[in-house]
């Protein structure tokens, strides 16, 4: 069975190590700050003991006054999981830093979440619409779109 | 005198026999070999996720049908699971079996045709895939008897089954499993000791253990590169846990190992199938569920084991009677993300071989 790590004993860890990134914690999962995601995300990979080695989904959700951008990560060696979270609250120019070169598994799934929802990944090595044709205007999967 | 070479682009699809849909890859060609490949996508986008966000909560499930067409049942699946999930909805006994016969069902029929369309790949059209479809067509009998169709089921519903399973199911699926590990053993007499099989994909197409967690490839072609990850055995979910069977790896994770496992899991399949049918309880296939279901504010993630690898759903509500996101994590899109590494330094010709090993379904790309 996936053990979901609990998030409180994990932001005691992270504030240990990056201080004061960790927004709000809840049962499962972790509330980051956008510029702290990055070293927190190598965090998450590196620590022995952690080693999430698989970066598993990218969702971007849109609550309108903000984006989050959810992480789903899984370590295949000690199979545990844990969700990480991001916050970003500029609605015309959303960033997040971009996680392409811990798991290029992120490469197609930031991509996706920048063609439809319109965060862009900092740092992604090519950061183009993958589903939707260039010219096109907007992000469809944002709430206020139709 | 040098002679002076220019790399040939090469724009394959979307159009073409072998991407069983609508795929390009933009390919760069030194000569014969590959140097470069960019995935092009989006020829089949449709919208689902955004599509589910102005439907109920039971309506999205035709929707999920639509993604990976081989395997809808398996779709279902992940999507009431994450549903019941969110709304912590109780599934009765039986329902739950019945999910595990019909989606091992659904792995076999999966895995058949991404065995036999691998023949197809190779230029020996049709023969072994016709072999396949015959079995497919009774999986396919079967899917007809419980829910009358036979590619977009939508037989589940958060909370069981559509209706339960007429009297004439178990009889015909208990034959077919008597039956299968025979045919299984005529796909493997006809392929596993092929010459042309062998020459065309030992070693071919190498994707090493490392390369595919990182490039979060899941399902038989992560298996075949050595890793022994399976949801069913990993994360249990529904009842996995009861049952006995075992997590086929590959060992040289080239395109005949990913064949292997293919083959190896449609034999598990079998095993796990034999066991859900002796078990199988009596009762209700269906709870009681609110047919205008409002779950609380909230959210979850449900994956499942599909045919083609891990199949998610990250579902938020906000306690109205639709999805406010539906997000899907599905696994022919983050495979393809290995493509570029399993192709570069190889020939055109074993392009279509390769692309084809990983077995990914347009509708579940694109979305």
């Amino acid at each position: 069975m996936t053990v979901a790590l609990s998030g409180k004993d994990l932001a005691t860890r992270i504030g240990k190590a990056i201080p004061q990134m960790v927004i709000s914690i809840a049962d499962n999962s972790i509330t980051v700050k956008s510029q702290g995601l990055f070293q927190v995300a190598k965090f998450l990979k590196e620590t022995p003991g952690l080693e999430f080695d698989m970066l598993v989904n990218i969702s971007g959700v849109d609550y309108l006054d903000y984006f989050e951008v959810v992480y789903h990560l899984v370590s295949l060696k000690h199979n545990h999981s844990i969700v990480l979270k991001t916050i970003c609250l500029d609605r015309d120019n959303p960033v997040v830093p971009s996680v392409v070169s811990l798991w290029r598994g992120a490469d197609f799934l930031e991509r996706e979440e920048y063609d439809l929802m319109g965060i862009r990944f900092e740092g992604h090595p090519n950061l183009r619409r993958i589903y939707l044709w260039d010219g096109f205007k907007g992000h469809p999967l944002r709430r206020d779109y139709l | 005198m040098v002679l002076k070479s220019e790399p040939m682009l090469i724009s394959m699809g979307p159009h073409h026999p072998s991407t069983h849909g609508v795929f390009r890859m933009r390919l760069v060609l030194d000569g014969e070999v590959i140097v470069d490949v960019e995935p092009m996508v989006g020829y089949l986008h449709r919208g689902i996720e955004k599509l589910a966000e102005t439907r109920t909560y039971t309506q999205v499930i035709p929707l999920t049908d639509r993604l990976d067409y081989l395997g809808s049942m398996t779709n279902n699946w992940a999507y009431v699971i994450a549903v019941e999930k969110l709304a912590s909805i109780k599934v009765p006994e039986r329902a739950e079996y019945l999910r595990v016969i019909i989606g091992e069902l659904m792995r076999i029929s999966s895995h058949l045709m991404a065995t036999g369309f691998l023949g197809n790949e190779l230029g020996c059209t049709f023969t072994p895939l016709l072999y396949m479809f015959r079995e497919r067509e009774k999986i396919m009998d079967f899917f007809e008897m419980v829910c009358g169709q036979r590619l977009t089921y939508n037989y589940m519903r958060i909370g069981g089954m559509s209706q339960d399973i007429p009297e004439e199911f178990l009889p015909a699926v208990k034959k077919f499993v008597a039956e299968m590990p025979h045919y299984i053993d005529e796909y493997e007499q006809l392929l596993s000791e092929n010459e042309i099989l062998l020459a065309r994909t030992k070693g071919v197409g190498i994707l090493p253990r490392n390369l595919a967690i990182s490039s979060s490839v899941t399902g038989p072609v992560l298996r075949a590169s050595g890793v022994q990850w399976d949801l069913r055995k990993s994360d249990p979910y529904s009842i996995y846990d009861r049952f006995e069977f075992d997590i086929p790896t590959g060992t040289v994770s080239d395109v005949y190992d990913r064949y292997l496992v293919r083959i190896q899991e449609m034999r598990q399949s079998i095993r796990i199938l034999e066991q859900a049918i002796k078990q199988l309880p009596a009762g209700e296939a269906r709870s009681k569920v609110p047919l205008l279901l409002r779950p609380p504010v909230g959210e979850a993630y449900a994956h499942i084991e599909s045919p083609k690898g891990e199949l998610g759903f990250y579902l938020v509500s906000d306690g109205s009677i639709a999805p406010y996101r539906c997000r899907i994590r599905a696994p022919s899109f983050t495979n393809i993300t290995a493509l570029k590494d399993m192709l570069v330094g190889w020939k055109i010709a074993d392009a279509v071989v390769i692309f084809g090993s990983i077995d990914i379904v347009l509708g579940e790309v694109d979305r």
